[in-house]
């Protein structure tokens, strides 16, 4: 008897061989990065397969970031929206302050598995840089992380961090002074010591296998919501959100939902001044395909290919394209992408400070604003849970700065 | 207008750039390979500067496309892109200029591209474009083997040469591979790492070459880090030519800093010099 056509296969059966999640990923490097990337691949499919490795990395995991996270009940938040309930997904609450250490330990596993004991990455907000410099520390690798001069200014405790942490941090002074410059900078840093040295890039974009290995590392999240949901109120939630930059937290959460098409899933962009080029960084909204940074994806780009400038007040959102399997997911329709501008994420994070007793990063302020205005157009019995990326005190003196306030609270003294 | 410069009526772009190979192979010369980025300082001065490169002796040039985010070079390069984008160089005006050169100069010009250009303006329009502004070929750095198919065909129809590039990095069976893709010819990356100039010619170097020499008919050309005739005369005795960037690139920067005659007889003069490292003159 001939087979049945069977169902379309799972969301969750991506990338292929050649990294492709659907049209997108791929690996448009220079040659000289390709035998890394081949041999980096190798060491994932070995380090996947055994069972060692995951035990070590669960260890870590537990003892060392303090997973799992806990699954929080905004109740303030909730009734201040007035509508759905509204949870948090507590990846503050990890060892450094974000979600970014799961990607990082794991990344640190497999580098020396490789025999590499030269750790470079780029960083933004500073979180992926910390959370790198951290994994080294435990490991005793060598780490140097290339930095945005801006973000360097903006989100200076964090620098000081890495340093402490025995961190070279080497600020980008070439084009926009952000994100997209560090990732540059960090990319011709491999190109010259490619045989000595892992780049463990901080978030699901890159050449392949980076947006899967990134993806892999933080799925942890998802995974973790969704068992503490069943738990905790006997069932999935109706809406899970997440901020977009890169994309490797709303990565990590989403994947394990992708197979469960009764879960909306909701993306946040940076929205920055205004719907403007060169005003926001969001690159779902308003990009096209294009290549950037190795992979196929939507990104923020001129007619001719030329990557655009881009804005947030967020410097973990600053960041002209976006990991491919976001994209993906857009053309699918299986997730939902839209925008925050700055004053409603900083409104947010006001918001969720005084009302919840919780600083959030500003790159996690976008999804709380996108989630406080939904849960009030949403009945009671519905549920909203937000993945909490990370912790604002990085953001404190700069929100403390465009707010007109003094670190302490009071007015600017002049002194 | 027409579509192929005068005298190579009939010839494919490809087949013009295998001719001055031949050429080279009869007079017992190696080919020069400048780059030079296209609008930087402006395209009026690129067009002069392909015209003196050419009467300096340059075998072939290769016209550096300004893009945004060029991971494989270094801060020569990147800044002359960075330069050249700020004055408002567009993809139209990298073929005018591309164009207006073909048209008086006698040495091969083929352009070196990310593809993230090449896919944005489509790849069968990009191809057009290349061959009706009298290209002879593209070099794509950022395209390794297993994403080039989908340029290969277009490139093959068109009858314009795609270059691959091997590096230090790439293992032999890797680098067969490549080698028999490559058309027009074989770039040889001499060093893991960015373009740039560099004062000693890598170790290993002229080994890769002999062995990639044994593996493959297609002319090969050693890039990165060549700075001066020294190392363009030790590299010229194994490989079919050189490529110099960063080193003329850099007199680029200068233009602001001089007249416009004085920056074409400096670059003239570093193209002459590399040329007679080269062999007899073309």
């Amino acid at each position: 008897m001939p087979p049945t056509p069977s169902a379309a296969p799972p969301l969750s059966r991506v990338p292929d061989t050649l990294g492709r999640f659907g049209r997108f990923g791929g690996r448009y490097v220079p040659e000289t990065l390709s035998a890394a990337l081949d041999q980096l691949e190798r060491a994932y499919a070995d380090a996947h397969a055994d069972p060692s490795f995951t035990a070590e990395l669960d260890r870590l995991l537990s003892a060392f970031v303090g997973r799992p996270t806990p699954l929080l009940f905004a109740e303030r938040l909730t009734k201040h929206a007035g509508g759905a309930q509204i949870w948090l997904k507590r990846e503050d609450l990890s060892h450094t302050g974000a979600h970014k250490i799961n990607n990082t330990l794991g990344q640190g596993l497999l580098a020396m598995r490789m025999g590499k004991r030269r750790i470079i990455a780029e960083t933004g907000a500073g979180q992926h840089g910390v959370a790198t410099a951290t994994a080294c520390a435990r490991f005793g690798l060598d780490c140097v992380v290339y930095m945005g001069a801006e973000d360097v200014r903006r989100q200076s405790p964090n620098v000081r961090n890495m340093r402490l942490m025995g961190a070279e941090v080497r600020p980008v002074e070439s084009g926009s002074r952000t994100l997209r410059d560090a990732i540059n900078e960090a990319m011709r840093d491999w190109m010259a010591s490619v045989e000595t040295t892992h780049y463990i890039i901080g978030s699901v974009v890159g050449p392949h296998p980076f947006p899967r290995i990134v993806r892999d590392f933080q799925a942890v999240i998802g995974r973790e919501t969704i068992e503490m949901s069943r738990r905790q109120f006997g069932r999935l939630p109706d809406t899970v959100v997440a901020c977009v930059g890169g994309g490797s937290n709303a990565a990590g959460m989403f994947y394990p939902f992708v197979d469960h098409p009764e879960v909306r899933l909701v993306g946040v962009e940076a929205g920055g001044r205004s719907g403007k080029p060169g005003d926001h960084a969001a690159s779902l909204s308003f990009g096209s395909p294009g290549i950037l940074h190795g992979s196929l994806s939507y990104v923020l780009q001129d007619q001719d290919g030329q990557t655009a400038d881009v804005h947030s007040v967020s410097a973990g959102l600053d960041y002209p394209g976006v990991g491919p399997e976001h994209s993906y997911w857009r053309d699918l329709g299986r997730v939902e992408y839209t925008s925050v501008t700055d004053a409603e994420a900083l409104d947010a994070f006001d918001l969720v400070a005084r009302r919840e007793g919780i600083l959030p990063a500003l790159e996690t302020s976008h999804a709380l604003a996108w989630a406080a205005d939904e849960a009030a157009k949403r009945p009671a019995d519905e549920i909203i849970v937000v993945c909490l990326s990370g912790r604002g005190d990085k953001d404190a003196a700069e929100i403390a700065r465009l707010r007109g306030l003094a670190a302490d609270g009071g007015p600017e003294s002049g002194a | 207008m027409t579509t192929t410069p005068a005298g190579s009526a009939g010839r494919s772009p490809l087949a013009r750039l295998e001719a001055v190979f031949a050429a080279h192979r009869a007079a017992g010369r190696k080919a020069l390979a400048p780059f030079v980025t296209a609008g930087d300082p402006d395209p009026a001065t690129s067009v002069a500067v392909l015209e003196a490169v050419d009467r300096a002796g340059a075998s072939l040039c290769e016209l550096g496309v300004p893009y945004s985010d060029p991971i494989a070079d270094g801060p020569v390069i990147q800044s002359s892109y960075t330069r050249a984008l700020a004055s408002g160089i567009t993809l139209e005006s990298v073929f005018s200029i591309a164009r207006q050169a073909a048209d008086r100069v006698t040495m091969p010009i083929l352009a070196m591209a990310s593809y993230s250009l090449i896919f944005r303006r489509g790849i069968d329009r990009f191809v057009a474009d290349a061959v009706a502004a009298g290209l002879t070929g593209l070099v794509v750095p950022d395209l390794p083997l297993e994403e080039s198919d989908d340029l290969d065909a277009p490139c093959r129809a068109a009858g314009l040469a795609l270059v691959r590039l091997v590096t230090p990095t790439t293992p032999p069976d890797r680098a067969e591979a490549i080698a028999r893709k490559s058309t027009g010819f074989l770039y040889c990356v001499s060093v893991a790492g960015v373009t740039g100039a560099r004062t000693e010619l890598p170790a290993g170097l002229v080994d890769r070459v002999k062995w990639l020499r044994t593996k493959t008919d297609v002319p090969i050309l050693v890039g990165f880090g060549i700075s001066g005739p020294a190392q363009a005369r030790a590299v010229a005795e194994v490989a079919d030519g050189v490529i110099v960037g960063s080193a003329l690139v850099r007199l680029l920067a200068e233009a602001g800093q001089k007249p416009r005659d004085r920056l074409l007889a400096d670059i003239g003069a570093a193209v002459g010099d590399l040329a007679a490292a080269c062999g007899p003159r073309k």
